[in-house]
């Protein structure tokens, strides 16, 4: 773009980062917690494997398009 | 088939519909948060008309590509496809195959050059500059007419998902998520709904991707799903794209495969995909006219992708829920759950705590997307092809961009105002397909006819719009009025409510072509100089020939078209 925005992709990796640490803890709480009501799957703790991705798609979005970085 | 205990279960249990914890909320907030603050971040950005309606003409390909599609991700796609789904089956899905891909390829590489040559500023604005002011007055009023009740429709869908998996009140959630709308929407233009919309992709992409990835595990894969489906409904072909659209009765859509290619793949597709202007905004603001047309390719290309995340939920619905979803008049009746409810049933059926949370914020991001798309439309064609031309020609440029904030704030309140129309509707699909026939579809006829003969006059073009508008609209109220002329409309008793809607489509374009044709052969064209930039054969299209193979917008679009007849053919 000609003016100099902060990119649209940094703000997709801060959300996605923020989203993934939440997803990921409770999905790690849920180990010993479980809910009272389990999901169908519960077994799987997809909260655990998504939480992750989340992250490190998160993250690399952050770490590449931070502000100024370009 | 599904038993009454099964049933009992499910709603003796309704707390799981409504489990959304503190990590769950918290994902919400962050969305609306981040949304807002998007929306206030590029408000210094938004200062001149072109920055504000036209995003000042400078998204790259990816960004115009994934806002153009996901502008169209609205409840219509993602709540009112999975619905149609678990009614009709995989037929649906040729929404996103048929009636989608050759409009959009059609649009990037035929009408793209003409729309961004022209350098209009939306789809009216063309009409102006081909037909004359009358044209593009009767377009922009039925434009934002049609807009702002789609808006509506976005607003209903939302307030039911707040209301299946949080209890909120209805009218709440169409409050919240229309006044945040509002905001960014005014605050930044297009630039601030573009950005939103490409936030959004992938947020729905993330949030509703679980539902397929989970069901298919659970059923062991897509013959398991294919398996259970046909336990659960012995006799009834829901998972074949053409197989059975041999005869109205073969479907339980009541559809015929001529319905699907003329109807949906012609008359509805062509008309929504390649002149309304809410989704065309998208790629008209890319920086060059190749950046548009790769990203509309793009944009081609993800749409095929979309059945994933609603096509498979709503045959998951059918293969795993443990009661049978019902019509929207009778779930008020009894209590159970209607078709439209599905996506929610499938998320919280799958989502635990934190991945509820982003399944849900990911349905807010797309019916967002969808209003925010509608707003911002809305407020282009309003102050452009309305207010400026008939109520305040000289005003400068602040004035506009004024009125186009201030218009974004009063299109979200008369669109608050059709949510409560919609509620009336059985169907949320059906009523947006009557809505799309009455004004897109004729749009259409009038617009490829102006851009590729040049014999088109401008009196053709404004008396065949409002013949077809005009015809779908009576044969629409003669349907109602008399059900009995369904056997005219759709050539069958037994077309259902869709099958009715692309049918008389069908009749709507066939109604504009004839009309603009007669009536230009018996008036004055305009000059050919005066047609320089808007119709084929006067205008100058850039040659690509200096680009290699790999970079030529023809290219990728042939690569898209190999892909969609291979997906047709595999799901045949």
């Amino acid at each position: 773009m000609g003016r100099h925005f902060i990119s649209i992709w940094f703000f997709i990796g801060l959300l996605l980062s923020i989203y993934g640490i939440l997803i990921l803890g409770a999905g790690i709480y849920g180990l010993w917690h479980p809910p009272a009501q389990p999901v169908v799957l519960a077994n799987l703790h997809m909260g655990i494997w998504w939480g992750l991705l989340l992250m490190l798609l998160g993250g690399f979005y952050v770490y590449h398009f931070f502000p100024g970085k370009e | 088939m599904l038993s009454s205990h099964w049933f009992s279960l499910w709603l003796a249990a309704p707390a799981r519909l409504l489990s959304m914890g503190p990590v769950d909320l918290a994902i919400v907030v962050a969305y609306f948060t981040l949304v807002l603050a998007i929306g206030f971040y590029l408000k210094k950005y938004a200062s001149t008309g072109e920055d504000f309606f036209m995003a000042g003409r400078e998204m790259t390909a990816w960004i115009a590509g994934l806002s153009f599609i996901s502008a169209n991700l609205g409840s219509l796609e993602m709540m009112g496809y999975a619905a149609a789904t678990y009614q009709y089956g995989m037929i649906v899905a040729h929404a996103y195959f048929i009636a989608a891909i050759p409009a959009i390829l059609f649009l990037s590489i035929v009408m793209l050059p003409f729309y961004y040559i022209c350098k209009t500023h939306s789809v009216p604005g063309y009409l102006k500059l081909r037909f004359g002011e009358a044209t593009r007055g009767l377009s922009g009023i039925s434009f934002a007419v049609m807009t702002i009740l789609m808006s509506g429709i976005n607003m209903y869908s939302m307030a039911v998902i707040m209301k299946v998996i949080l209890g909120w009140d209805i009218h709440f959630s169409i409050w919240v998520s229309s006044i945040t709308v509002a905001l960014y929407v005014m605050a930044g233009g297009l630039l601030s709904a573009i950005f939103n919309e490409v936030l959004q992709f992938f947020l729905i992409w993330l949030g509703c991707l679980l539902i397929p990835v989970m069901g298919l595990i659970e059923t062991g894969g897509w013959s398991g799903l294919v398996a259970r489906i046909q336990h659960n409904f012995p006799g009834q072909d829901y998972i074949h794209l053409w197989r059975n659209v041999g005869a109205f009765t073969d479907n339980p859509m009541g559809l015929h495969w001529t319905g699907i290619v003329f109807g949906w793949g012609i008359a509805i597709s062509f008309g929504y995909w390649t002149t309304d202007f809410l989704v065309v905004q998208r790629v008209m603001a890319a920086k060059n006219l190749r950046s548009a047309q790769m990203g509309t390719i793009i944009g081609a290309l993800l749409k095929m992708m979309v059945p994933l995340i609603v096509i498979l939920p709503g045959l998951l619905g059918l293969a795993v829920l443990p009661f049978k979803l019902v019509d929207e008049g009778t779930a008020v009746a009894t209590g159970a759950h209607s078709y439209n409810e599905v996506l929610p049933l499938m998320l919280a059926r799958y989502c635990g705590p934190g991945l509820l949370g982003l399944g849900v914020t990911a349905l807010i991001a797309g019916f967002m997307s969808g209003m925010a798309g509608n707003v911002s439309a809305f407020a282009t064609v309003w102050t452009y092809d309305i207010y400026r031309p008939f109520l305040r020609k000289n005003a400068s440029d602040a004035h506009y961009v004024s009125m186009g904030r201030w218009c974004s704030l009063l299109g979200v309140f008369v669109s608050i105002g059709t949510a409560y129309l919609v509620m009336n509707f059985s169907s949320i699909i059906v009523y947006a397909q009557v809505i799309f026939i009455f004004f897109i579809v004729p749009l259409f006829g009038t617009v490829i006819l102006g851009m590729l003969w040049k014999r088109c006059t401008p009196a053709g073009g404004f008396w065949g719009l409002l013949a077809g508008i005009l015809t779908s609209f009576v044969l629409w109220l003669w349907v109602h009025l008399d059900p009995s002329a369904l056997v005219y409309v759709a050539f069958s008793t037994h077309a259902k409510d869709m099958s009715e809607n692309i049918f008389r489509a069908i009749w709507s374009l066939a109604a504009c072509l004839l009309v603009t044709v007669g009536v230009s052969l018996v008036t004055r064209p305009k000059p050919e100089a005066e047609l320089a930039g808007l119709v084929y054969g006067l205008t100058d299209i850039p040659s690509e020939a200096r680009f290699p193979l790999f970079q030529r917008p023809i290219f990728w679009a042939g690569a898209v078209g190999a892909a969609f007849v291979a997906v047709n053919l595999i799901f045949w």
